[in-house]
């Protein structure tokens, strides 16, 4: 192999606020560094091919999929995962508002919801029923059937904007 | 399944890429934002590559106007074409598009170049820039050349690039008051590739029509063009469907996707104000 090409990737990034260095085979993908490497189980995989959005990470504020992005990619990168946003109490809100509603059974897709929901609510604006369901929709939950998990949302957003909460879900 | 990869490399400059890929000798492979690539690699379609990351030539981000033409870098990410107001202001067919495309957390990496280099036959960009009349830039160890979009894609997933060029940026007529740019397209949810989609552009009474979801690759519609520049709506709807020619798979058949095709015309039509 040629001198300017490598198999290994030495990495400097921060993970949920922590420095982290590490050597990893150039095709890790960033959901196995967070798992198997950092054993941050939080981030789940499971197409591995962008669809399911269960490796749904935030990377320099922005999500990402983390089946689909390198970590050899990621050198300086700000990396957060479920486990540093709960820790960090940023989420602390959706993540009772999920709770309260039942906006998860399994839970296999609710850190990556998180994620996604948390770009969201962040906009400062109240997203309508619709723009939340398009917003989520490369979100895929199984359990759910995702009405409860636009309620949370909604919720959320509506509460961190000042207006007041819905407190039942309107007939529809 | 996991990607097998040869080998990584960081490209810093565009003759650093062009460079690298020399090296590679015949098995080095671009990566952009990695929402097509590393797919295709998780699901084992190629194996070995030696992987060429150009997602840092900062060079490739962003739009300029040049006099009166919109360049676009390659590298400019889904997300950012959604949100730049020069885009919006003349190429807002291409702000339009761009919120289409998958989903957030794709449109985050996913770039221009890699879309069109990827030539999906039910990507948006491929046939936007084909109803935009845009020009491609490659680069490669001879030099710098220009193709129009009419002339880059020449089959599914096939394009006029050679392996050792680099799609460098995207060359876009600006719109001009009183052009018109209307995409539509029909998917099953949203953020899905299009069953079906057209991208228009109408300036001085003339039309352009890029389809997709239609053909093993995007289509200048040029039957129905004619058309409509005539004035003969139903003229173009007969003659749209024998502009494309639509796969039948497991999401759609050929008929349906056809019937569809035709609905989003005369939709279009109707939004820039055609009597139906
Ligand atoms: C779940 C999912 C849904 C999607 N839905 C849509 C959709 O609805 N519409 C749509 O249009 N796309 C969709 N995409 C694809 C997405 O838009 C990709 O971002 C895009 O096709 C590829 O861009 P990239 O920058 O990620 O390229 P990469 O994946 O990095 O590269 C793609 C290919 O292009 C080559 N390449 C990349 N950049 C260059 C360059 N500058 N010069 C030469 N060759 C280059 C690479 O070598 C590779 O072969 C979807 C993807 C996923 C995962
Ligand atoms: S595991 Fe990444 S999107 Fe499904
Ligand atoms: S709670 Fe089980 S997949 Fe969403």
């Amino acid at each position: 192999m040629s001198e300017h090409f490598r198999s290994r990737i030495d990495l400097e990034f921060t993970v949920n606020g922590e420095a982290v260095e590490l050597t990893v085979p150039a095709g890790r993908h960033l959901i196995d560094v967070l798992r198997l490497d950092l054993e941050l189980t939080g981030s789940h995989a499971g197409c591995e091919h962008g669809v399911c959005g269960a490796c749904t990470v935030l990377v320099d504020g922005q999500t990402v999929r983390g089946c689909l992005t390198l970590a050899a990619q990621l050198d300086g990168a700000e990396i957060w995962t479920v486990e540093g946003l709960t820790e960090s109490g940023a989420i602390a809100d959706l993540q009772a508002a999920f709770v309260e509603r039942n906006a998860l059974q399994c839970g296999y897709c609710t850190p990556g919801m998180l994620a996604s929901a948390k770009t969201l609510v962040e906009s400062g604006s109240v997203p309508s029923r619709e723009a939340i369901r398009e917003h989520m929709s490369g979100n895929y939950c199984r359990c759910t059937g995702y009405e409860a998990i636009v309620d949370a949302i909604e919720t959320v957003a509506r509460t961190r904007a000042g207006v007041e909460a819905r407190v039942e879900a309107k007939v529809r | 399944m996991k990607a097998s990869i040869g080998g990584y490399a960081r490209a810093e400059s565009v003759p650093h890429a062009l460079s690298l890929l020399g090296e590679a000798d015949g098995v080095g492979r671009i990566l952009a934002g990695g929402q097509s690539l590393i797919a295709a690699l998780n699901l084992g379609v190629s194996a070995g590559d030696m992987l060429v990351d150009i997602t840092g030539i900062e060079t490739l981000r962003g739009a300029t106007l040049d006099g009166d033409r919109l360049v676009i870098g390659a590298l400019t990410r889904h997300g950012d074409i959604a949100r730049d107001p020069l885009i919006a202001e003349h190429a807002p067919l291409l702000a339009a598009a761009a919120p289409l495309i998958a989903h957030d957390a794709i449109r985050n990496r996913g770039t221009i170049g890699g879309s069109l280099a990827h030539a999906d036959p039910a990507a948006e960009y491929p046939a936007c820039v084909l109803a935009l009349d845009a020009t491609l830039v490659l680069e490669g160890p001879a030099g710098r050349r220009e193709v129009a979009a009419e002339d880059f894609f020449l089959g599914l997933f096939e394009t006029a690039r050679a392996d050792e060029e680099i799609l460098t940026a995207i060359l876009i007529p600006c719109a001009r008051p009183g052009d018109r740019h209307v995409i539509r397209e029909a998917a099953r949810r949203a953020g899905d590739y299009a069953l079906a989609g057209l991208a228009v552009v109408r300036r001085e009474g003339r039309h352009r029509i890029g389809a997709f979801g239609l053909d093993d690759r995007p289509v200048l519609c040029a039957g129905a063009m004619a058309k409509w520049d005539a004035g003969d709506v139903d003229g173009m709807i007969a003659a749209l469907a024998k502009d494309i020619d639509p796969p039948s798979d497991t999401q759609a058949s050929a008929s349906y996707r056809r019937h569809l095709a035709g609905v989003l015309l005369r939709r279009i039509a109707a939004e820039l104000g055609e009597a139906q």
